[in-house]
């Protein structure tokens, strides 16, 4: 198991965003958490990051015990996380902005293949490489931060609400994206949308929250098949 | 060049050296210090005591200044960048003030009387004054403008400018926070001390006053009117606040007054300092640029 999550709680202030949530995510998979609009999603992930502390259980993150560690130390060992609403080094230009995604590794991945990759896979980002960041559009901004933590290899990829904020077409083209990753390149990635039906459809597995716990799991043909996520997420 | 002409300009060139250990701090790192002129006092005081009381040379003392400047910048440095910006500048002056204090009330440091007999500079067998010292002061300030510019384009400044950005998403992506800014901290800490040494041996005496919180108010002025964050703004900032009460001598009782006038229109028309991006200036300069007719 790369990720194992027990009985995770997060609060904020005394109030309770998470409660007792447990899940995992094994090494090649992608693996979407859905629910409705403050269900404790994005809490989830910052927990997972170490962004907030968690009020109680435990993270377990390629069996190692992180629960207690700094979210930069957690990025060292290959978690990366993709924020919501991208969150990219706006006065930074686009290729600094990769380039801070590779911190401390530049003895051990290969930066100039890295970037042509990267390159490749988002021809955009090359054309705007000298520009700052914040000239990009929301769609730009969020393939740049993709892309500021694909740079680094991670083991485990986070992905806060990519869809969020963006054109209908370019939230496929995201989607589309973050399948090739997974399929093609092998990469571990944990998904929480509130777009049910575009997270399901290219996930392995699926958990659905609900109001701080996690009220449904199984795998995304099952939950796509369930009548209530139907009903509640899909709108069908 | 006329006596009064370099005495002016060593100042300058002395306030520039301290506004660009500052610079460093709030414009890479980000990080709000209202107390740096506390960093120039104790560079001053470090340099004017080992000379005095340890008869060492300036040459010989300087490595243990900026030394006592950085480990000082780690010790008050390290819990004040524990806290966010509003309480940073609380902090900050706090130390300014307690820094202030401690010069005052403590007998060694020569108290209210300040501390007098600082020698002047020697350089192989001459003592600096007028010119030479100036020459001195611009190699110094030289060295400190080519260190900021290496530092933008390193790695560590790197970090230090995506923390100052963001520094959440910074921290998740494997830059520690504290490290970061507390590096930005000493470095400018350690600049500003290299400005103090040059202003005690420059005076020969000092008193407490000259690092109070008016003079901390002044290097942030500096960086804010000639750019934050940039590469040649607190150079410009220097000159054009050095310069200003000497051309309007009549007006020196309204120079606070001034000041404060005029940090409110560039925070109003300028946020970014008259170098900084999209400025007036910078948009005239890129004109001129393209009117030569070498334009990209």
């Amino acid at each position: 198991m790369l990720l194992s999550v027990s009985d995770l709680s997060v609060a904020y202030a005394g109030v309770t965003a998470v409660s007792g949530a447990s899940f995992s995510v094994k090494e090649g998979e992608l693996v979407s958490i859905i629910g409705a609009n403050g269900a404790g999603k994005t809490s989830i992930l910052n927990a997972v990051m170490g962004l907030v502390p968690s009020a109680g259980g435990r993270i377990e993150f390629d069996g190692a015990d992180v629960t207690r560690l700094p979210p930069h130390i957690r990025a060292r060992r290959k978690m990366r996380i993709v924020p919501e609403r991208a969150r990219v080094f706006a006065h930074l230009t686009v290729r600094d902005n990769l380039l801070v995604g590779a911190y401390g590794l530049r003895r051990t991945i290969d930066l100039d293949r890295k970037l042509s990759w990267l390159y490749g896979f988002f021809p955009i980002l090359e054309e705007r490489s000298s520009q700052p960041a914040r000239t990009l559009s929301g769609g730009e901004q969020q393939q740049l931060s993709i892309a500021r933590a694909l740079i680094s290899d991670p083991k485990l990829l986070l992905v806060d609400e990519i869809s969020m904020g963006l054109m209908p077409k370019l939230v496929e083209t995201v989607f589309e994206a973050l399948r090739d990753l997974n399929r093609e390149h092998g990469i571990t990635i944990l998904l929480v949308e509130q777009n049910a039906l575009a997270s399901l459809r290219i996930s392995n597995r699926g958990y659905v929250l609900e109001a701080g716990r996690i009220a449904l799991e199984g795998t995304a043909e099952s939950l796509v098949r369930d009548e209530g996520v139907r009903e509640a997420y899909l709108g069908i | 060049m006329s006596t009064y002409f370099i005495t002016i300009s060593t100042f300058i060139a002395i306030q520039a050296i301290v506004a660009y250990g500052l610079n460093i701090i709030v414009g890479y790192a980000g990080q709000i210090s209202l107390g740096h002129a506390a960093f120039f006092g104790i560079g001053a005081y470090s340099a004017g005591i080992l000379a005095t009381k340890g008869g060492l040379s300036f040459w010989a003392a300087l490595p243990l200044v900026l030394l006592i400047c950085g480990v000082l910048g780690v010790i008050l440095g390290l819990p004040s960048l524990r806290v966010r910006e509003d309480f940073l500048a609380i902090t900050t002056i706090g130390i300014n003030f307690i820094v202030e204090a401690v010069f005052l009330y403590v007998p060694f440091f020569g108290g209210a009387m300040g501390l007098g007999g600082i020698p002047k500079i020697v350089l192989f067998g001459t003592r600096l004054k007028g010119e030479s010292l100036f020459a001195l002061c611009l190699a110094c300030l030289a060295i400190v403008i080519l260190l900021c510019r290496w530092f933008t384009k390193s790695w560590a400044g790197l970090g230090c400018r995506a923390i100052a950005s963001d520094e959440t998403a910074a921290s998740s992506m494997g830059i520690s926070p504290v490290r970061f800014k507390l590096l930005a901290f000493v470095l400018g800490t350690v600049i500003a001390g290299l400005g103090g040494a040059l202003y005690a041996h420059r005076m020969g005496f000092i008193t407490p006053a000259d690092f109070g919180f008016p003079v901390s108010t002044m290097m942030l002025s500096i960086i804010v009117l000639g750019g934050i964050g940039t590469l040649w703004g607190p150079l410009l900032g220097a000159v054009i606040l050095g310069a200003l009460p000497e051309l309007f001598r009549p007006l020196a009782d309204y120079r606070m007054l001034l000041y404060g006038a005029l940090l409110l229109l560039m925070v109003r028309f300028q946020p970014g300092g008259l170098l900084g991006e999209a400025s007036i200036l910078k948009n005239i300069l890129a004109r001129m640029k393209g009117g030569n007719g070498n334009a990209r």
